[in-house]
């Protein structure tokens, strides 16, 4: 569907003030309220024909200049039969760092929610198991907040040194 | 004989007891680098996989945010290790669709080459590794002589074999000469031999088909659903390149198909990086003949190109504008916005998201991974298949493990 | 583990064919993680073959190798894993630290990456480079075999004097208390220690 009929649609299901929407070089941009973002994600799937999702990620707006919220989740959509591209994004602060899972929708964000909630925190509700994917279990920060230091805190040399004299 | 699937018992069934737990552990010789596998055994047959990655996490995506726009491409290139100018070309291609700048003909063209070269760069090693797994030992070796060739062209391009940090914000470290061009067109004479002895090697290989054939089969709507893009996504059925469907840099000049299968198997998967090669090969030719003049890099008033070494020694401008991109807490300013751009890689769709503000470096660079997203299938295709297909599964999704992790 | 001789014993000849047959046999146990272990795979390849020197068989079975190449950055994730194969490779073993994040951390100073392995391992001969031309790989096995020509003894002396480890102290110990965060996780069962005073 081209975009003007997808706005429309959306406007026709959620209101002209369930959603923004912005562009920018060739992005365009649907941006949703954290209550409404699982419908509008799945009016997209299903009536709009955005069958792939290219990436789930999160920016944490901490330093940014003019910024209202702290997280943002960015989705990123595509139609694989006409090529369109889409992106939805929405804001959450603290404390309400949850959304709902896209897994029933596209089996794809399963593993990229995995890793917005190890590097951000964000809960992902409904998800069948979210855990940590890349930082080890018993890691207890989430690094790519702003205000984790890039050089961590100490964990990286938390271990036991061997010399030659042990076996 | 073929091999046949067995009936795979549920991990809740009473019958349980007789399953076991094997770790194909982070430091395995199939493993292509530090990835777990948790599998959970009937006999020799895989009831269920469990990944464990993360032992590569370095903290790409951090280090975005802390190093300028021309620095981090250091460190993009260690992402696929094993084409890394393509990697470096995704990154700029993405940054200069945020700071609005076109790149002049001769830089695309020869980003495309170099491109074209990663991806049969790539592809070979993929399929060198999966004949190695397999024990088709030659293979390999004629696969690691022509990368070595491909080397020898990046070294004389930029002065490091691997990982040269080639690409500029505005166009490349340095110009190309003659002798470039004369390894370029050595190579795309020689190339087709190797080519052809490895087919020869292998296409019709009884045992190479019989351990292929049928094993890890992605069907055409499990690839869309689970974002499945690139070789594997092709091999499944899906007529997508990104090459021809959003053109990027020259493609739009150069004549080229796009190679499909509708098997899904690792057998497709392998047949289609082959031809792969081969087209590339065609736009390498194509555009090495074709090579625009002018200059690489964008015009040099602009504010986001480093001028070259004799107008910086010479004259005041450009020894201004030198120190004002170089020199920390200078640089040159961007818009305040985000943006996604993605080129085809030769594992798939390799993007970045970019959020900038204002300064020159990234706030936030996300790697769009392939390997991820790849890997996250893997438990699907395995389930029913015997160890030793757990190896040829894992090189047909063609996984880099650092690109899996950043 | 080596053999207790009183140092009274001396056994130069036999020192020196020991030697001679270690250094020109060093099988390699490739622990490649990154960048640097497709160098490795080159360098095994058939351009730069470092079977001429004797590393004939990359073994990935450390009860078989002698030499462990660590080939890329070294994660925390993966740093137990590293250290439980380097206990389980047998006496008399050596180690090359190849490229810039094993033997520093690299361009990788981030909170995940291990800054040098030798901090938790001992090192025996580093490769600077990323990631080392092949040349440079098979001058460090010559540099290697130098090294055991030089100090090699046939029942391991030399590996038992090396008690303290040179490597810098860890950040959590230098570091207040309140602004460390330590990750728990008990790492002791991936690598077997030995109690002071044994």
């Amino acid at each position: 569907m081209k975009h003007e009929d997808i706005v429309a649609h959306l406007k026709s299901r959620f209101g002209a003030d369930g959603f923004a929407t912005s562009e920018f070089r060739d992005n365009r941009r649907i941006i949703a309220q954290p209550s409404n973002l699982f419908a509008v994600l799945a009016s997209l799937r299903g009536e709009c024909g955005f069958d792939s999702l290219i990436d789930i990620t999160a920016v944490d707006y901490l330093y940014y200049p003019n910024a209202k919220d702290r997280f943002g989740v960015v989705y990123a959509l595509l139609d694989s039969v006409s090529g369109e591209r889409i992106y939805v994004k929405t804001y959450l602060n603290e404390p309400e760092l949850a959304v709902r899972s896209a897994c029933s929708l596209w089996q794809g964000a399963d593993w990229m929610e995995r890793e917005v909630y190890d590097m951000y925190g964000i809960v992902f509700e409904g998800h069948p198991d979210l855990r940590r994917i890349l930082m080890p279990e018993e890691f207890t920060a989430f690094p790519l907040r702003k205000d984790y230091p890039l050089r961590g805190r100490g964990e990286r040399h938390n271990f036991p040194v061997l010399t030659r004299a042990e076996g | 004989m073929p091999l046949e699937l067995v009936e795979p018992i549920a991990p809740e069934s009473p019958e349980k007891e007789y399953l076991w737990t094997l770790n194909f552990g982070p430091q395995h010789p199939a493993t292509h680098t530090t990835l777990r596998l948790i599998l959970t055994l009937d006999g020799e047959t895989v009831v269920k996989a469990v990944p464990d990655i993360g032992f590569l996490h370095s903290g790409f995506e951090k280090l975005g945010e802390d190093l300028n726009y021309n620095q981090y491409v250091t460190i993009v290139d260690r992402m696929n290790y094993i084409s890394p100018v393509a990697n470096e070309i995704a990154w700029h291609h993405v940054v200069e669709k945020l700071l609005g700048i076109e790149i002049t003909p001769r830089c695309k063209y020869l980003r495309t080459i170099f491109a074209e070269l990663m991806r049969i760069h790539d592809h070979l090693l993929n399929v060198g590794a999966a004949a190695l797994d397999l024990g088709a030992f030659t293979a390999f070796l004629y696969a690691f002589y022509q990368r070595e060739l491909i080397y020898d062209i990046c070294e004389t391009a930029s002065g490091q074999r691997f990982h040269p940090s080639y690409t500029r914000v505005g166009g490349l470290m340095y110009d190309v000469n003659e002798s470039f061009v004369d390894k370029v067109r050595a190579f795309v004479k020689g190339f087709p031999k190797t080519h052809a002895d490895v087919t020869r090697l292998l296409n019709r290989n009884r045992i190479f088909i019989d351990r292929m054939k049928d094993i890890g089969v992605l069907s055409k709507e499990a690839a869309i659903n689970k974002s499945c893009t690139g070789p594997i996504a092709r091999a499944s059925g899906v007529v997508r390149d990104l090459r021809k469907d959003e053109p990027y840099l020259a493609y739009k000049d150069f004549d080229f198909k796009v190679i499909c299968a509708t098997g899904g198997d690792s057998l497709a998967r392998y047949l289609v990086r082959m031809e792969e090669m081969l087209e590339s090969l065609k736009i390498i030719h194509q555009a090495i003949e074709n090579l625009p003049g002018g200059s690489v890099n964008v015009d040099s008033n602009s504010k986001v190109v480093l001028p070259d070494q004799f107008s910086t020694y010479r004259s005041i401008e450009s020894l201004i504008q030198h120190f004002e991109i170089i020199m920390p807490n200078r640089g040159f300013p961007a818009p305040v916005d985000e943006v996604y751009g993605a080129i085809e890689s030769p594992s798939g769709e390799l993007g970045f998201y970019i959020v900038s503000d204002g300064t020159e470096r990234a706030y936030r660079a996300r790697t769009r991974p392939p390997s991820f997203i790849h890997f996250a299938i893997f438990p699907d295709l395995i389930v029913g298949h015997q160890i030793s297909d757990i190896v040829v599964v894992l090189g047909s999704l063609n996984i880099i493990a650092a690109e899996l992790d950043r | 583990m080596a053999v207790d001789l009183s140092d009274s014993v001396i056994l130069t000849q036999l020192d020196r064919l020991a030697n001679w047959v270690r250094k020109n046999s060093l099988w390699p146990m490739p622990f490649g993680t990154a960048c640097c272990g497709i160098e490795l795979m080159a360098t095994g390849a058939s351009r730069h073959d470092i079977a001429r020197f004797g590393a004939e068989v990359m073994r990935f079975s450390p009860r078989q190798c002698d030499l462990m190449i660590v080939a890329g950055r070294v994660v925390m994730k993966m740093l137990p894993i590293l250290q439980r194969i380097w206990l389980q490779m047998p006496e008399p073993k050596w180690c090359i630290s190849m490229g810039a994040c094993a033997s520093s951390g690299g361009v990788f100073d981030t909170y995940a990456v291990v800054q040098g392995v030798d901090r938790f391992m001992p090192v025996d001969v580093y490769i600077p480079g990323c990631p080392p031309r092949p040349e440079q790989v098979i001058q460090s096995v010559i540099d290697l075999q130098e090294k055991i020509r030089k100090t090699g003894t046939l029942i391991g002396k030399e590996f038992r004097e090396r008690k303290a480890s040179e490597a810098p102290l860890p950040l959590a110990l230098e570091l207040a208390p309140t602004e460390t965060v330590i990750s728990p996780g008990d790492f002791a069962t991936g690598t077997r220690l030995r109690d002071e005073g044994q």
